[in-house]
Parts: C-alpha cells; sequence; structure tokens
C-alpha cells in the first residue's frame, strides 16, 4: 500500500459520509473490524468505552439502519476536511497511519458549526483486490465536548 | 386603598419581575417562563443546587488516594473534593480567600497542598488556610498585620456523603443526611448496583444540551416517552411482552427509580402456551440486526432488572441499561443550556466479557446512543417551541395528579415529583 493508496481510500471515505451514502460507509472496513469514536482525554487515559464502538461491520451496517430506521434527529450533514496522513512502518498485522480532520456539520436550517476536530488512528489491510480496507478505526476526538448529539459516524 | 409600598404578597423575592403568569396549584401545570428566564436560573443556583439539596460531585473512586482531588463546580461555585491523608473525604470551594482566583486548575490531580498560583497563598487538603508569601515581609517591610489570623480565613467547607462509592456534597447547613434525603428505597436502589463493589471508571464524556436543565431532568423521570421518542428496541423488534416494571418516587417527590424487568412467570407461560410465537409483538418493520450480540448482555444483578434509571434531585442519574452502567451530572449553564457529564462505569472484577459487554452497550447510551441520542435534541424542540409562550404552561395528567410510586411507568408521576420538590426548593 502506497499513500497516495490511502490517501485516496480517505477521500473517498469522506465524500461517502458527507454525500448521505452511510449504506456503503461499512464498505471501506474489514469484516472483523473495529470502529470507535473517543476523546483525546478517554485515549490518553487508556479508557476503552466509545461514543460508538463496534468489533464487527455487522454493527457498522447496524448503526447506519438505526439512524435511518429508527433514531430520530434533526436533519443535517457534515463536511469533513482530512489532512495528509502520517504512515508508519507496515508490520504483520498492516499499516498504521494517522491522518487528522475536521468536520463541520450543516443544520438544515444552513447553520454550519466546527461540530469536531480530531485525528483518524487507522489500521489497513488490503482486500484480496489489493484494496486497502480499515482493519481499526479509533477516532479521537480533540474536544470532550458534544453538542446535543453525535448521529453520523465521523 | 391598596399599599404601593409592601412587597409582594406572592413569595417572588428571587426573581428581578413577577412571572409572566402565576404557578397553577397542583403539580400537572408547569409554565414555560420556567424554562427561560435568566433570574430563575440564578434563583436555581441559590436556592436548588447551592439551597437544601445534597449534590454529586465525583466518585470515590476518582479520589482513591490521600491527595487525589477532583475540581467541579456546585451551583455553578467551583469546588474541589480532596481526599485527605486521614482518608476522609473534604469539599471546600475552589477559590483563594486572598483575591478570589483558582486554587487548584486541573479537573483532577493529586497534590500533598494546594497552593495558588497568583500569589502562592496555600491550602492543607482540608481546605484551611496554611501559609501566606511573605507573611512577615522581606528585611522588616510589608507583609501581613500582626492581627492577621489565617484560621479565621479559608474558603467556605461543605457538608460531603459517601453513597455506596458516590460523594454528595451539600452547601446546605439544613438539609437532611443524605440516607433520610435520599429515602430506603432509593438507597436500596443505588446499593443494587453499586454497593460493595469497586468502581472503575470506563468512559467521560460531556453533552452540550441546547435547553434548559430541568427539560433534561424532566426527561430523565419521564418514563412516558421511553417507547414513544426512542424506537430502536420498537424497529428491530426487540421489545418483549413479558416484562414488568415499576416507578418508585421518593417522599420529597424529588428522587426516583423507574425500572423494567423479565417478568420470569409470564415468560414461563408465554412458553408453556403453544402459541408461544403468537405472544411476541408484532410490527411492520422487517429490520433485524446484523449483529445481535449488542443485546446478549448478562443478568450481572441476579434479578432479571434489564432497565433502572434512579435520579436524585437535583442533577444527579445512576444509569443501568443491561450492563451499561453511568453516571450523569446534569450542570445548568445560564437559562438555555446544560452540560451533561457522562461517566460510563465498570467493576474491577469485571470479567473480559462482561467488560466487552459493558463496551458494546454503551452504543445504547450517551450522545450517540440507540435510546438516548433522542434525548439530546428533544430538550431543544421544548425550547424553542414555548419561544414566545411564557403565559402558558405544560400538562402533566397521565397517570393522575399525584407524585407517588406505581405499578405502571405510563406515567408522569415522577415528573411531577420533580417539580413537587423544585417548588418546595424555590418557593416558586
Amino acid at each position: 500500500m502506497q499513500i497516495t493508496d490511502i490517501m485516496a481510500a480517505q477521500a473517498r471515505y469522506a465524500r461517502c459520509i458527507d454525500t448521505d451514502r452511510l449504506e456503503a460507509w461499512p464498505d471501506f472496513f474489514t469484516e472483523d473490524c473495529s470502529y470507535r469514536i473517543t476523546t483525546a482525554e478517554n485515549h490518553r487515559l487508556g479508557y476503552a468505552a466509545g461514543l460508538m464502538w463496534a468489533d464487527s461491520r455487522g454493527m457498522l451496517e447496524d448503526r447506519v439502519a438505526a439512524l435511518r430506521e429508527a433514531n430520530i434527529y434533526e436533519r443535517h450533514s457534515y463536511r469533513h476536511v482530512l489532512g495528509l496522513p502520517l504512515m508508519e512502518e507496515e508490520g504483520p498485522e498492516g499499516l498504521r497511519s494517522e491522518t487528522p480532520f475536521l468536520v463541520a456539520r450543516i443544520m438544515r436550517d444552513g447553520a454550519t458549526d466546527l461540530f469536531a476536530t480530531g485525528r483518524y488512528l487507522d489500521l489497513w489491510r488490503s482486500d484480496a483486490a489489493g484494496a486497502p480496507k480499515l482493519a481499526e478505526r479509533i477516532v479521537v476526538c480533540d474536544s470532550s465536548r458534544i453538542d446535543t448529539l453525535l448521529a453520523l459516524p465521523l | 386603598m391598596p399599599d404601593h409600598n409592601l412587597p409582594e404578597a406572592t413569595p417572588f423575592a428571587g426573581l428581578t419581575a413577577p412571572p409572566e403568569v402565576p404557578w397553577p396549584e397542583g403539580l400537572t401545570r408547569v409554565p414555560y417562563w420556567v424554562f427561560q428566564r435568566d433570574d430563575v436560573a440564578a434563583l436555581e443556583q441559590s436556592h436548588v443546587f447551592r439551597g437544601d439539596t445534597w449534590n454529586y460531585l465525583c466518585l470515590e473512586a476518582e479520589i482513591a488516594n490521600p491527595g487525589d482531588y477532583r475540581a467541579t463546580t456546585l451551583g455553578g461555585v467551583p469546588i474541589l473534593a480532596v481526599r485527605d491523608q486521614d482518608g476522609e473525604i473534604y469539599a471546600f470551594e475552589n477559590r483563594c480567600v486572598h483575591r478570589g482566583a483558582l486554587i487548584a486548575l486541573e479537573d483532577f490531580g493529586h497534590a500533598r497542598e494546594f497552593t495558588c498560583v497568583y500569589h502562592a497563598w496555600s491550602y492543607d487538603l482540608q481546605g484551611n488556610l496554611k501559609g501566606i508569601a511573605f507573611k512577615d515581609g522581606i528585611n522588616g517591610q510589608g507583609g501581613m498585620p500582626e492581627c492577621f489570623r489565617m484560621a479565621d480565613h479559608s474558603p467556605r467547607k461543605l457538608r460531603t456523603a459517601v453513597v455506596h462509592g458516590l460523594v454528595f456534597a451539600s452547601a446546605s447547613d439544613t438539609v437532611p443526611p443524605i440516607e433520610e434525603y435520599l429515602g430506603d428505597e432509593v438507597m436500596d436502589r443505588i446499593g443494587r448496583v453499586l454497593a460493595g463493589r469497586e468502581v472503575e471508571v470506563i468512559g467521560r464524556f460531556t453533552q452540550e444540551l441546547p435547553n434548559n436543565w430541568k427539560l433534561y431532568v424532566e426527561n430523565v423521570r419521564d418514563s412516558y416517552h421511553a417507547s414513544l421518542l426512542h424506537l430502536f428496541f420498537t424497529t428491530f423488534e426487540l421489545n418483549k411482552l413479558s416484562m414488568k416494571g415499576g416507578l418508585i418516587v421518593s417522599e420529597s417527590g424529588g428522587n426516583h427509580v423507574s425500572y423494567s424487568a423479565i417478568d420470569r412467570e409470564a415468560e414461563a407461560k408465554a412458553k408453556a402456551a403453544s402459541d408461544y410465537a403468537a405472544q411476541n409483538i408484532r410490527s411492520e418493520s422487517d429490520y433485524r440486526l446484523k449483529d445481535p450480540s449488542v443485546l446478549e448482555g448478562q443478568d450481572e444483578f441476579g434479578d432479571g432488572v434489564t432497565l433502572q434509571i434512579l435520579s436524585v434531585f437535583p442533577g444527579f442519574v445512576l444509569q443501568q441499561i443491561q450492563n451499561a452502567l453511568a453516571i450523569r451530572q446534569v450542570v445548568p449553564r445560564g437559562s438555555g443550556r446544560t452540560d451533561l457529564h457522562w461517566t460510563y462505569i465498570g467493576f474491577k472484577d469485571d470479567t473480559p466479557e462482561l467488560r466487552k459487554m459493558r463496551l458494546k452497550q454503551g452504543n445504547l447510551v450517551g450522545p450517540a446512543g440507540y435510546v438516548s441520542m433522542e434525548d439530546g435534541c428533544v430538550g431543544g424542540f421544548v425550547q424553542r417551541g414555548v419561544v414566545g409562550a411564557s403565559d402558558r404552561h405544560a400538562v402533566l395528567e397521565m397517570g393522575g395528579t399525584d407524585a407517588k410510586s406505581t405499578r405502571t411507568r405510563a406515567t408522569e408521576a415522577s415528573v411531577r415529583g420533580f417539580w413537587k420538590a423544585y417548588r418546595q426548593c424555590t418557593g416558586l
């Protein structure tokens, strides 16, 4: 995997969420993936709980189904702006990278706010076709504060 | 001829102007102005949070060792909760008696003593002033006057009480002891989850709510809304007919427990019946969870209770939703905003399987929770909905007019209970 492969995957990931194609979002992950949204303070203290916490792609699909069918929240969208990924050496478990993000939240009435900043701590593995998939994504938000609610994934 | 020089006979001394409309008698009406006015918010800080109430500060486990401290607020006032060398927990105002600066700046920490950064006045772990920099001056010049006695100048101290590992404090000298304040039933229900357990924090998050704090604590006590607003369990056909539940409201009205449990008798009967399948709730939904392991929790307390939401007036919540345990602390930020502090907990002796289940079921709760994210926005819907309606009121008649314990959760009894305690505290 080259840095350009990771950057391309990140760009597709951001567009997938920002254009409301959430049904395709689990496809960025491996079957036995781990996905967690936490905060810098929790991460530093080693606290394992997450705002969202999944250890299978099925749980990500359930998250999307719940958002579509069950949960109630005001319509809104995100705009992800991603920084450059910092790549680590590729090891036996895969390739690790760290990518900073900014996410603005646009409410149905047009109100736009900076919703979250943070970094993705990722573990990438190639699928059968050689495409990078997320075996692990820990979303570490810089702030411990969440405004109103967290519905769409980061 | 009325004497206009006499003060108002109605008890609105704490407000800057009389309310838009009087508060109707009884517990079934709540005027919307109570969610909107800054003078009400100020009155609440002094009469509710700093009044005759017990307020949650932190977990005992968060200040486990002598010198450990937690900085928080009570009624807007900065407070330190500290464990001293004697093993006891003390709480005092986090404000230097010299010029008013904060004594401790971090939310959590460890100290042998506290020293104000401004002029280095220092305090022991019980909050006694112990040192003044250059007290005797320099080369015989300056310094504090002879008559200044440090013992007369200490930050205000608060009463503290520890209940099954929960640290509470009160700014009141007249509030009853915590056991009496909570009532036996609420004490027992706290003990059911926490008694004799070694708590471990597994996560901390703060949710900023776009509404008055009372709209959130009403929501917590509102057992009526649960299956109507939160559709997750219904959509995925996870509701069971064989559930029983109830509501406990403390004598004061202010504290409550809402619970539901598997009704083993009904379950056994249903199983015995040949048409067992027909007894399950049918819904229009075709949705099923891809990974239903999120709901394969353990009956860790051995009583079949899958949900217990417990509140203590004014702003404390203890939550058990299956194996997801959390403390919620409700902190007002003016009349229109609220900080909701979540502390997710487990126990030191959790098996790896149980701990993993807590993490997994963490998805049910918190700012992104399947059965709680709606609570983050619904208070805002009310806050925005009642703009311009300060002369109108909410209706709380579900399940009657009183604030008593009941076997059903289709009631607003504990919401009425909150207002009973609130009006008692504020005189509104």
